[in-house]
């Protein structure tokens, strides 16, 4: 029984920019960082591989340095680990990214063991499209269970899963038969902390790197060419030049009351 | 009258191989620890034993200390007695100290005599103190008393059994008995008037029975002592002598090789000095007496943590000796024997207990490694933690704010960047003085001062990361030797030689933590910096500030205590405002931490009052305007506690704003 976990490596978003010119990301100097969500599926897989035993497999697209998270992912103590990465892979919107990913699994499905679920974070911090999971789920013919915030039940020898769906103001409970993605958000539970001797272990261990000639994929269906979605334009919203009114260190009655007579000019304080 | 010396002698063997068994258990128990180099520089340890064991200077640091010096050095001159005692009863008559010359005799008889009056005094008021006024309430031990009264046994079977030899001896000779007494007196005072008491018919009884019991309490004495905390008699000494020169205000590096352990676990991983501190503790509490988590009610309990080690020892020791596993776990809930999670969380790495210690015991290292194995191994800490250690690692400061902006403080100031070649000094700022809102206005000032005088600084930007110190105190080592390793590199290629702090914690992890790393750098806190430019005239200060009002001072323990600084931040309060600042109750070496270091700043505090509230009220109690303080995890601690304790009406301030007040305002 394999459990896959997709994770993304992405930019620390509090230090993004955006190149005016190109309309991409700046990523030079911007320290990476496992996608948030995705270290909530990550956990939830290692946790049952702890209850049931089984093998968890950690899958990642992206360029040569994605290594490094799937290397966090073995400090974790995820037991397979592939990257990846081809040139003929880049460029891909999510509709690509999906091909690729469904193909890994499908191939460790074949080669190391039955997949039973395949974990995602809800969505990644950078694109925030929330399609890859639903794509994976799609390519590969799995019910498709997203937002998961519990796992109720899960039963291997059934084919079984019940989970508990965050939905905007309220819960829905799903069950649905395996082999199953689900997409997490961050209440299904807390990562935990990599062990010294786990994190020397993973320095030292080989990530698997799979690129387009282990995948076989059509090149019409991956990458650029395999993306219908372009990106015409990404850009933060500007915010005009705000205003620092009094010191509310040394006078901080003074700059409250300051604060709301000019609340008040602006007639943003209704009294 | 003389006692049969072939029924003492195969007692006194006996009595001799059972202290010697259980002095071996002990000492092959102490080399089951990990090699640790502690005979370096014997001239320095030789006079620090001289000063502190026979000299007692840190026991006399309280009152009862006293009491301790006296029974100490009676033991010391009534070891010749005892000599005497056991050598006359293995060959009676054979040797007497009354052989030696009369000039030589005198004195000794004469200060025997004395010892051992003083000694029956000090073990009085020593069950007397415990009856009634115990250091801890726990000290009150049948143990402590059976101790005390062999001692008061001896002392009392030796003046009888002087008392009736000088009677014997003067019915002997026929003297007059007052004449004989008076003499007598000037040599034995306290035996010779007992010698006056006497009935002279049953002097033979008297004698045997005081003979026996003084020889039957010395030979318990001798087998109970290696199996009870008096075995500090044995080990104090070499304690003292063993200690560590240098302030214990670092830990020691790990190697991060797979295959290693991290931490300790289990108690054959503490070096052998960490084993031998165990036995050298007579549990006088003095740490606990000290002890900020003990003192508010948490579970840590340093005295508690050196004698769970020990016991900890003992019970593993045999199986552990046979290379198996140990029985008691050291880290858990299982009471003696083993230290509870939330002990080894409590502590504050403040280093009171250390500097409490008479003997040198080192507790504060011995938790963080215990905390080391906890995060290292197991990554198991409080939820808290897993943040902060994220964010250390991911983001270099303890808030997960982003690096970019470790430069908004002065965004609107005119900071040069350092640069070795054109300015002097790094001013390493620290993530307080860059992100802490209430922070970044002591950075404002120090700099604004440096300007001032003339200082030629300059600061890392974006390009300075934490020091660490955090997490190095909360035991993730890894992260710090990742942290510290960057942070030594930087400095090395930026030629960066003398360095600016305002922050304790950067300023110990630069100075003291980073020379593990091969890097030497000149560390000032701007305190010591503001006070030699006050000293030298490069700043002057032309009329003092009324600013701040009444002033009274925290010691930061990581200033004081950790790296002696005592006096530097208080010339500053007095330079800029005329008058030396009020001095708590607790202060210097014996301050009161704020609650906030060992990573503490970062925990809730959920068990007995809350440390910073204690330190606060005690502030209060000098009826300041103002608390001044010179470290930025004290000023958030006071600013939080005096809000809790609604006392709007005094503030805090650092010791910089205050120079900026009488200089700049």
């Amino acid at each position: 029984m394999l459990i896959v976990v997709c994770i993304k490596q992405v930019p620390d978003t509090t230090q993004v920019q955006i190149d005016p010119v190109t309309n991409t990301l700046v990523r030079d100097g911007i320290p990476f960082i496992v996608n948030p969500y995705d270290t909530h599926a990550l956990e939830e897989a290692l946790r049952l591989k702890d209850r049931f035993g089984c093998k968890v497999a950690a899958i990642s697209m992206g360029p040569p340095n994605a290594e490094g998270t799937l290397k966090k992912a073995l400090a974790l103590g995820v037991d397979y680990a592939v990257l990846l990465s081809d040139r003929v892979f880049g460029g891909a919107d999510t509709l690509a990214t999906s091909n690729v990913l469904a193909a890994a699994i499908t191939k460790l499905h074949t080669e190391v063991d039955e997949v039973a679920l395949v974990l995602c974070g809800k969505q990644t911090i950078d694109g925030d499209t929330a399609q890859v999971g639903p794509g994976i789920a799609s390519r590969l013919n799995y019910q498709q269970l997203t937002l998961v915030d519990k796992i109720i039940n899960l039963d291997f020898s059934a084919q079984k899963i019940r989970v508990s769906r965050k939905l905007e103001g309220r819960h829905e409970i799903v069950d649905a038969p395996l082999p199953a993605m689900l997409t997490v958000v961050r209440e299904l539970n807390r990562p935990r902390y990599p062990k010294v001797q786990m994190r020397l272990a993973a320095v030292e261990s080989v990530v698997d790197v799979w690129n387009n000639k282990t995948l076989q994929l059509d090149e019409q269906k991956i990458g650029l060419k395999g993306s219908p979605t372009w990106v015409s334009k990404i850009f933060s919203p500007e915010r005009d030049k705000g205003e620092i009114i009094g010191d509310g260190y040394a006078d901080p009655t003074g700059t409250a009351a300051l604060l709301i007579e000019k609340l008040m000019a602006k007639d943003m304080l209704p009294l | 009258m003389t006692p049969n010396p072939y029924l003492f002698a195969p007692l006194l063997l006996a009595s001799l191989a059972i202290f010697a068994r259980a002095c071996w258990k002990r000492l092959s128990l102490i080399s089951l620890g990990q090699p640790e180099e502690r005979f370096d520089n014997i001239g320095a340890r030789f006079s620090d034993m001289l000063l502190y064991a026979f000299g007692q200077k840190r026991v006399l640091a309280k009152p009862f200390g006293f009491n301790h010096f006296i029974i100490f050095w009676s033991f010391l001159i009534l070891m010749i007695a005892n000599t005497e005692f056991i050598l006359n009863g293995l060959f009676p008559r054979s040797i007497k100290l009354i052989m030696l010359p009369f000039e030589l005799y005198v004195p000794l008889a004469f200060m025997i005599d004395i010892a051992s009056l003083l000694a029956l005094t000090a073990v009085t008021v020593a069950a007397v103190r415990r009856l009634f006024a115990p250091p801890y309430p726990e000290a009150r031990t049948p143990e402590a008393f059976f101790i005390l009264s062999l001692i008061a046994i001896l002392m009392l079977a030796s003046f009888a059994l002087n008392a009736t030899e000088l009677a014997a001896y003067m019915l002997k000779s026929g003297a007059d008995p007052v004449s004989f007494l008076s003499e007598a007196r000037k040599i034995m005072p306290v035996s010779s008037y007992v010698a006056g008491m006497l009935p002279s018919l049953q002097l033979g009884t008297i004698h045997a029975v005081a003979w026996w019991a003084h020889a039957l309490a010395l030979m318990a004495f001798i087998c109970y002592l290696p199996n009870s905390k008096h075995m500090h008699i044995l080990t104090a000494i070499p304690n003292c002598f063993l200690h560590r020169l240098e302030k214990p205000n670092t830990q020691p590096r790990e190697d991060f090789a797979i295959g290693n352990t991290f931490g300790v676990d289990r108690v054959d991983r503490y070096s052998w000095k960490d084993l031998l501190d165990s036995f050298s503790c007579t549990e006088c509490g003095r740490c606990q007496k000290v002890c900020p988590a003990s003192i508010t009610g948490k579970p840590l309990n340093p005295r508690a943590v050196i004698h769970d080690i020990k016991v900890n020892l003992l019970e593993n020791g045999t199986a552990l000796k046979k290379g198996a596993a140990p029985q008691t776990p050291l880290i858990g809930e299982n009471g003696e024997g083993s230290v509870s999670e939330e002990s080894i969380w409590g502590c504050t790495t403040c280093g009171a207990c250390m500097e409490a210690c008479p003997v040198f015991i080192e507790q504060m290292p011995k938790i963080i490694e215990l905390r080391r194995h906890l995060v290292e191994s197991e990554a198991k800490f409080p939820e808290e933690l897993l943040n902060l250690f994220e964010n250390m690692e991911g983001r270099s400061n303890p808030w997960g704010i982003a690096p970019s902006e470790r430069t908004k403080w002065c965004s609107q100031l005119d900071v040069k960047p350092f640069d070795k070649d054109t300015t002097e000094y790094l001013f390493y700022v620290g993530c307080a003085g860059s992100f802490d809102s209430r922070a970044k206005h002591v950075s404002v000032a120090l700099t604004q001062l440096l300007d001032k005088a003339g200082i030629s600084w300059g600061i890392l930007g974006k390009e300075e990361k934490c020091c660490g110190d955090s997490v190095r105190r909360l035991g993730n080592e890894y992260v710090f030797d990742k942290m510290a390793k960057e942070n030594v590199a930087t400095f090395i290629e930026r030629g960066v030689t003398k360095v600016i702090t305002q922050c304790p914690h950067c300023f110990t992890t630069l100075k003291n933590d980073y020379r593990q790393y091969g890097l030497e750098l000149e560390v000032i806190h701007h305190s010591e910096l503001l006070r030699n430019l006050v000293r030298d005239g490069r700043l002057s200060i032309d009329k003092t500030t009324e600013e701040m009002g009444a002033t009274v001072f925290h010691d930061s323990c990581y200033l004081g205590r950790h790296n002696d600084i005592y006096e530097a931040p208080r010339e500053v309060i007095a330079a800029a405002t005329g008058a030396a600042p009020a001095e708590m109750e607790r202060n210097r070496s014996n301050a009161f931490c704020c609650g906030a270091g060992g990573g503490r700043m970062w925990m809730e505090e959920h068990v007995g009052e809350r440390i910073n509230i204690t330190r606060v009220k005690e502030a209060l109690e000098q009826k300041p305007d103002t608390i001044c303080v010179a470290c930025p995890y004290c000023m958030t601690m006071f600013e939080d506690g005096l809000k809790d304790v609604k006392a709007d009406n005094v503030r805090v301030r650092d010791v910089a704003e205050i120079m900026a007040e009488a200089i700049l305002r």
